[in-house]
């Protein structure tokens, strides 16, 4: 019988179900499983599962995304967003690698080799030194250089003036000249489809 | 790319035959007398003669063959891979608010998985009551709502914060599309697991995530999954494409399309967002200093001129034209849009085909004539939260260059004498 408000559908989840998809890892590493990986491992894991899109050095190969380098480009015309310069949490990338790389493959690393390949993140963006091993008891001692680097949403009062009840109508501008055209670039592709 | 790959589009051909005939002279306010008759009328044709499809020979159908122009498109050089990657709805051929599923744009990170309905699985756990596992069937048997609601990529026109870049409405405006959901509320499925656990609200969240390889696991805060968010499992009257999430996705109206997501595996009642990757390295807009900007979810008021525009030049001459768009806001409803064609020096008001619903598409009409004069043709959106669409020069005021997402610019065409429509930027 439905509790009030209830409809009694579904049934309780089992614990080895909620294990299984309830992968996650919250900023403060609550939920990270036990294990361990050190920066030697990672880079023969890394050589094998992940270099030939992100590079020996996780330096990023082609188009791939580089996973190293940037510090301190941020605030520059073309800044180069990594795990070292951008991310603020390091649960992020134990968890996104954990469940989601390598690409085409995901979920094929063991809890350890996903240790091991973060520490070579780590090592890549020289965060830690080469003799650091990674596990669920150091996980937090690693400061991420980003860490402070996010703001909550600030438009309602950054963009304050976007509200406006009196936008102009007329005689707005004296002057209006084209200042750039998208013909010049010619990078859009054709109409009918890049296949033709 | 190269030159010689790009040919004559079928668009193009159309376009310059169009140029022609205003060459050979409609003139403005006369109606234009025939040379002849006319042979499509005085001439039995063979659709009047013989006879057409009968109604077993197509179960399922597709557009008709002349407007194979209609079509999702994709920019290759914007992604390393095709699989983690985007494509276009045609805006600048459609017309009023409903999106045509079958060529409204997708946005996959791991590609678009075939998950049969027996095969699907909702899991809601964390801090619930009981943590419950749903089948697809067990869905059904909730009460249902329907809405229109817009779906907007976060990274929307980002191709042209640095200036004017891709030449179409469908590759400046085309990440979006606008659907009716029928599914069920988001707080009937956390209200059968139990939030009693949960406790006090303000400071919980729901984490959502897919079952493909990607994921795409998002934060939620608590407010809004008990607001209007909806576990929809139709769109457009029958079951979601396998694109847009087959058989389950999630709609969060108004906020970011990267939100919205698809085959819907899992929903967590946490204590603290996840800061998953993509609400760190991803969907997180960089200031000019360097800082950037989190959780920025709501999608702002934002309009486009679909037609004329790049891929819908004026190909028929003098006189009457009509000038057409879409605007919304994840803040509300639309309640105006404003049309210049002088670059943002006038302004005049355009007639909206319906009054503007909350976080939907709303089309937009300014019924005008046209003497071949030079056009800087704009559109300005107005929401009822009193919010202005703003020009990119005013979002660069505070964004700078480097924000990626959330581009909800004025966007300029410059239409020229011979009607065909440029992407430009203006003073």
């Amino acid at each position: 019988v439905a509790q009030e408000g209830k409809f009694g559908l579904g049934r309780p989840a089992l614990p080895e179900e909620v294990a299984a998809w309830d992968l996650d890892i919250a900023p403060d590493g609550r939920n990270l499983p036990v294990g361990s990986g050190d920066v030697w491992t990672g880079d023969e894991v890394f050589a094998e599962n992940c270099a030939v899109c992100h590079g020996d050095f996780a330096e990023g190969a082609g188009n791939w995304p580089k996973l190293a380098g940037g510090q301190d480009t941020l605030d520059r015309d073309d800044p180069l967003k990594t795990v070292g310069s951008y991310w603020p949490y390091l649960s992020t990338t134990f968890d996104y690698v954990r469940r989601s790389m390598p690409f085409g493959n995901a979920q094929s690393l063991s809890d350890d080799e996903v240790y091991a390949i973060t520490a070579y993140i780590l090592y890549s963006n020289d965060l830690v030194d080469e003799d650091f091993v990674l596990s669920n008891e150091t996980f937090m001692d690693v400061e991420m250089p980003n860490a402070n680097g996010f703001i909550v949403d600030d438009r309602e009062t950054a963009e304050a003036h976007f509200w406006t009840d009196t936008p102009c109508m007329e005689n707005c501008k004296d002057e209006v000249k084209i200042t750039m055209k998208a013909t010049v670039l010619d990078v859009t592709p054709d109409e009918v489809g890049e296949d033709e | 790319m190269t030159k010689d790959k790009k040919g004559m589009s079928a668009s193009r051909r159309q376009f310059l035959t169009g140029a022609a005939a205003v060459g050979a002279g409609a003139v403005a306010g006369t109606v234009a007398r025939a040379a002849g008759p006319d042979p499509l009328i005085t001439e039995v044709q063979d659709w009047a003669n013989g006879l057409g499809h009968g109604v077993d020979e197509v179960p399922y159908g597709l557009p008709i063959e002349f407007e194979g122009d209609v079509i999702r498109r994709n920019v290759p050089w914007l992604t390393a891979d095709p699989i983690s990657s985007i494509n276009f709805t045609p805006i600048h051929a459609l017309d009023g608010t409903i999106t045509p599923q079958g060529c409204a744009f997708e946005r996959h990170h791991s590609g678009a998985i075939t998950l049969k309905k027996d095969d699907y699985r909702l899991m809601i756990n964390g801090l619930v009551d009981q943590p419950l596992v749903f089948t697809y069937a067990d869905l059904e048997r909730f009460p249902r709502e329907n809405h229109v609601y817009f779906c907007e990529c976060a990274a929307n026109t980002g191709m042209e914060w640095a200036g004017a870049q891709l030449n179409g409405a469908q590759f400046t405006h085309g990440m979006i599309h606008n659907m009716e959901y029928t599914g069920v509320p988001l707080r009937t499925l956390l209200n059968e697991a139990g939030l009693g656990a949960a406790g006090d609200f303000t400071d919980k969240w729901v984490y959502v995530e897919g079952a493909d390889a990607s994921s795409n696991g998002r934060s939620i805060p608590m407010e809004k999954a008990l607001d209007d968010v909806l576990v929809a499992f139709k769109a457009n009257g029958e079951a979601l494409r396998r694109e847009h999430g087959y058989p389950v996705r999630l709609v969060v109206p108004g906020w970011e399309g990267n939100m919205w997501v698809k085959w819907l595996r899992r929903i967590e009642v946490t204590d603290h967002a996840v800061e998953s990757r993509e609400e760190t390295s991803k969907y997180t807009d960089t200031l000019e200093d360097g800082t950037s900007r989190k959780w920025t979810w709501i999608m702002d008021a934002k309009s486009v001129v679909t037609s004329p525009s790049p891929q819908a030049p004026i190909t028929h001459g003098h006189g009457p034209l009509v000038i057409t768009g879409l605007a919304w806001s994840g803040r509300g409803a639309i309640t105006g849009v404003d049309v210049s064609i002088d670059g943002g020096k006038t302004w005049t008001q355009a007639r909206l085909a319906k009054p503007g619903e909350k976080m939907a598409l709303t089309r937009f009409y300014l019924d005008t004539e046209w003497n071949g004069e030079d056009m800087l043709v704009q559109s300005r959106a107005r929401d009822d939260s009193g919010y202005v669409q703003p020009t990119k020069a005013q979002l660069r005021e505070t964004r700078g260059l480097n924000s990626i997402y959330h581009n909800n610019c004025i966007q300029t065409w410059h239409v020229k004498t011979n009607g065909e429509a440029e992407n430009v930027e203006v003073s």
